[in-house]
């Protein structure tokens, strides 16, 4: 393989890593501190158990997403050194305020894990809320380089040099607000889902049991219910980012469409392959005009295909595929939180059928799916250009050799990190299961 | 050779970071080494202190980590290309041994019944760390970066084989373990956990002199290899000899008698005394070492990132700070300064 691609490979693959303890980062301590207020409101020590449990799961998912963070802010320094130069001269202010979101985090998930004991109810909550926000903002930051190697701005490079910085015209980059909003609440949706599949999974596993049961079922609502909300915003915040897109970077909404051909009353591909021989996409279901009217509200909106472009700007036609499955799982996530939803609360059942658990078991992981394929697209889809029609990724990359063989080292470790954490997770749960926390929450009640 | 103010305010601020990391990162990676070091001695308590340490402060102290790198490419992105291009081997190891490191670190204490053999991983992986991480300093010290067509390239073998790049690296593990032997003896002694406390007071009594001794070879060395650093450095002979003066007062102190506690050794003033000392030391190193990022290519002003951005930067510097200054007090408080935190006998 040549050295541009190992490169490509070596971050993707660390980003690809550290994205999915990063958004379970930002998703679980969101959950957490709505356990907290349902406790402090209902005062049913449930959901007190629950926060403490998830709390547990979250510090060990840290011990894999600080290292792998570490390694994706050092990496790109050592794998694109042009770029950086770049960005320390121009997007500076984001990694820096970075910083600050870090240590606010760090800081206050010591507190809530350490000092739990000697917090009062308002400390342990205020302490939460600062993790919560503290990890949203490190995701909302660190998506702002990823907006602003999309939408360049506040710089001009004249004969080489980097001229008329303006460091806050590149932090409100056209697409910062859309692409941050975006990742922020697709995490919190994540978080919710991953919540809900352990519940779920869980329940069909003690079906006997009506005490463990229904502890389940109180934390499968939660997930469902905050997961509907938020992957409701982030269906409407995926549209806006379509049509940002559709503003700012064409091309890659056009190799997402699979569209060569400039039209208006677009159609909407859904599914298939594109090929790019034939110029068309083999085995898609087509939805007249629809993509005209997500790109600009209205059906004559005019959507550039990719032949008004040189192909050698091209993004991999294969992100079609991605953009579809993220956009599918969206949608069938809205309708199955919304079902379970109803079936619960309206129709008052008080079991759900198997299919509708097994379809919660999924929806974790399919929200883990999404996040993935989402970053792939929107990463490998801006391909050739690390910064959008300024600098070409073949241009920074490492002059530097050997990076194959750093290609295996990594993704071994990451390999044996993501088993470990798995294996941890495992057995600590297993050790400590929800019965036990229960009868001791019972025996403090007694004792209080 | 010039040196604006701007650049000299950047500068200090990422030799500032490089310093708090330099001690709590000895401190945290020398506390993996010693819970993993009295891991048998399941009497001592000694293992137990040094992951009450340990457990809440590794987050932060990684965050600085990454504060240094994100100031280093933000204030000097032109020394950030070519160290990113030279260090990406050295620069890699690092980050593997990090991510074991940190990863086993957690697991070992959620594992129970694996604990013995996750802390081996992570206590050895840390120890390394520090080995490896103070290379990048005699990296800049010139010599070790050819260019060739205009690429740099580092010349990994004869770093590795220079007897002041050797000496660094024995800098760092020895001194690694003094101040994190030293930290510990005082947080034991706060503690009241008298065993362990002489333990570790003993620990900090033979590793300082071993380190003192590393840091005079690689003055002896540099003189030969790095002749421009070594005669800077001897016109800051002054904060030297006072940086060896202060080792020996905290010396002496570990040897007073203490009314208080009614042990032998006083380790606070210690510590205090231990960290001026770095901080004299590292002085006259880093002033001897300007303007030179990277001898002879690098300047920090040739480096130096734009001036709208550093004024931007300045000002996140001024308001994060106000920020995040009551986090740190009440984390302090939280940690070291909780009595009954530090007193719990048996977590
Ligand atoms: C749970 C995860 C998830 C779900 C269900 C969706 N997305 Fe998404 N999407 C992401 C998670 C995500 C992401 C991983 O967070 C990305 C990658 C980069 C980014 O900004 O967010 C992303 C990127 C992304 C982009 C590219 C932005 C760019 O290239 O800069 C578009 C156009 C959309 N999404 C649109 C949608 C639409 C129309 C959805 C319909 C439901 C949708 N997404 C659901
Ligand atoms: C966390 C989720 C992310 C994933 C899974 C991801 C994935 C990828 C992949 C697969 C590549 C290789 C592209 C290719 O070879 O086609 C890549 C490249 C890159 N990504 Fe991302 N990325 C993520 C987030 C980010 C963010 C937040 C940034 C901004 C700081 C970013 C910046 C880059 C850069 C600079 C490159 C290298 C240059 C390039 O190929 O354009 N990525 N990423
Ligand atoms: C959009 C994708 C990303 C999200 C949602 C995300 C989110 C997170 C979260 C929640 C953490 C844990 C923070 C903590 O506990 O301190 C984290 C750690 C980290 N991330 Fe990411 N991240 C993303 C991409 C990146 C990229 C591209 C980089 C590199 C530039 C990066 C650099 C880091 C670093 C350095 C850490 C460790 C911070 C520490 O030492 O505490 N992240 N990230």
């Amino acid at each position: 393989m040549d050295h541009l691609i190992l490169a490509r490979s070596l971050f993707g693959t660390t980003m690809g890593f550290h994205i999915i303890f990063a958004t379970l980062g930002v998703g679980l301590p969101l959950m957490i501190l709505c356990a907290e207020l349902l406790f402090q409101k209902t005062k049913d020590r449930d959901y007190a158990i629950m926060a403490k449990r998830w709390t547990k799961g979250q510090a060990v998912l840290l011990g894999v997403a600080i290292p792998t963070g570490t390694i994706a802010g050092v990496q790109l320094a050592l794998l694109w050194p042009g770029f950086m130069e770049v960005i320390g001269k121009v997007m500076a202010l984001p990694f820096q305020i970075e910083i600050y979101a870090f240590f606010i985090e760090a800081l206050f998930m010591s507190i809530y894990v350490y000092a739990y004991d000697r917090l009062t109810p308002r400390m342990r909550i205020f302490s939460v809320t600062l993790v919560m926000l503290g990890a949203a903002a490190s995701a909302i930051l660190i998506t702002n380089v990823h907006a602003f190697e999309g939408t360049p701005a506040g710089f001009r490079i004249l004969n080489g040099e980097i001229t008329d910085v303006d460091p806050w015209a590149a932090f409100f980059n056209p697409s910062f607000f859309v692409t941050a909003a975006h990742v922020a609440v697709s995490a919190f949706m994540t978080g919710a889902f991953i919540i809900a599949s352990i519940a779920a999974y869980k329940m069909l596993r003690n079906k006997n049991n009506e005490r463990l049961y229904q502890f389940h079922r109180k934390a499968l609502m939660m997930g469902l219910v905050i997961g509907g909300i938020f992957s409701l915003l982030t269906a409407f915040n995926g549209h806006e980012s379509a049509q940002m897109l559709h503003e700012y970077q064409p091309e890659k909404l056009a190799a997402a469409e699979g569209l060569f051909e400039t039209q208006s009353h677009a159609p909407f591909t859904l599914g298939g392959f594109t090929d790019r021989e034939t110029q068309t996409v083999k085995g898609g279901i087509e939805i007249p005009w629809l993509l005209s009217f997500l790109s600009g509200d209205s059906f004559d909106t005019v959507v550039i295909g990719l032949n008004d472009f040189p192909e050698e700007y091209w993004p991999p036609l294969f992100v079609h595929t991605l953009f579809n499955v993220m956009i599918i799982i969206g949608t069938f996530l809205i309708m199955l939180s919304v079902a379970g939803f109803v079936w619960r609360k309206f129709l008052k059942k008080d079991r759900f059928p198997k299919v509708f658990m097994w379809a919660f078991v999924l929806s974790g992981p399919l929200s883990l799916i999404a996040v993935e394929f989402g970053w792939i697209f929107a990463c490998t889809g801006r391909q050739p250009w690390v910064i959008y029609r300024i600098q070409k990724t073949a241009d920074v990359v490492t002059s530097s050799e050997q990076i194959g063989v750093l290609f295996i080292l990594f993704s071994l470790v990451y390999a044996i990190l993501g088993i470990a954490v798995v294996l941890v997770l495992l057995y600590y749960f297993k050790k400590n299961p929800v019965e036990k926390d229960i009868a001791k929450a019972a025996n403090k009640d007694i004792n209080v | 050779m010039e040196m604006t103010t701007d650049a000299l305010i950047a500068i200090t601020v990422l030799w500032g970071f490089v310093f708090i990391y330099a001690v709590m990162a000895t401190m945290d990676f020398g506390a993996g080494f010693w819970s993993m070091f009295y891991i048998n001695k399941e009497k001592t308590n000694a293992t137990n202190i040094a992951n009450r340490y340990l457990s809440p402060t590794w987050e932060v102290t990684n965050v600085f980590i990454v504060a240094i790198v994100v100031a280093l490419v933000s204030f000097f992105p032109g020394a950030t290309f070519i160290l990113g291009t030279v260090l990406l081997i050295p620069g890699s190891l690092i980050l593997l041994l990090l991510a074991i490191r940190s990863g086993f670190l957690v697991f070992s204490h959620i594992a129970k019944s694996y604990e013995k053999a996750l802390t081996y991983v992570s206590g050895i992986t840390g120890f390394l760390i520090p080995g490896l991480l103070i290379l990048v300093l005699p990296l800049t010290h010139g010599g070790y970066i050819t260019v060739e067509d205009g690429l740099h390239r580092l010349q990994l073998l004869s770093l590795l084989t220079s007897p002041n790049a050797l000496s660094f690296v024995a800098f760092a593990i020895s001194s690694t373990l003094f101040l994190s032997s030293l930290l510990l003896a005082d947080y034991s002694n706060v503690s009241d956990e008298p065993e362990a406390y002489y333990i570790y007071r003993r620990d900090a009594l033979i590793m300082g002199p071993i380190s003192l001794l590393m840091a005079f070879c690689i003055m002896l060395t540099m003189r030969t290899e790095a002749a421009w650093l070594y005669t800077r450095m001897m016109d800051y002979l002054p904060w030297l000899i006072g940086s060896v003066a202060t080792f020996l007062v905290a010396g002496i102190a570990m040897y007073l008698p203490s009314r208080k506690s009614g042990r032998t050794g006083r380790p606070r003033i210690a510590v205090i005394a231990i960290v001026v000392q770095y901080l004299l030391a590292s002085y006259a190193y880093g002033r001897a070492h300007l303007p030179y990022m990277i001898y002879p290519d690098v300047t920090i002003q040739s480096g130096f990132t734009h001036p709208n951005t550093f004024r931007a930067l300045f000002i996140t510097y001024i308001i994060g700070f106000a920020i995040l200054f009551p986090g740190f007090i009440f984390f302090w408080k939280m940690f070291m300064g909780d009595k009954e935190y530090l007193r719990q006998k048996n977590s």
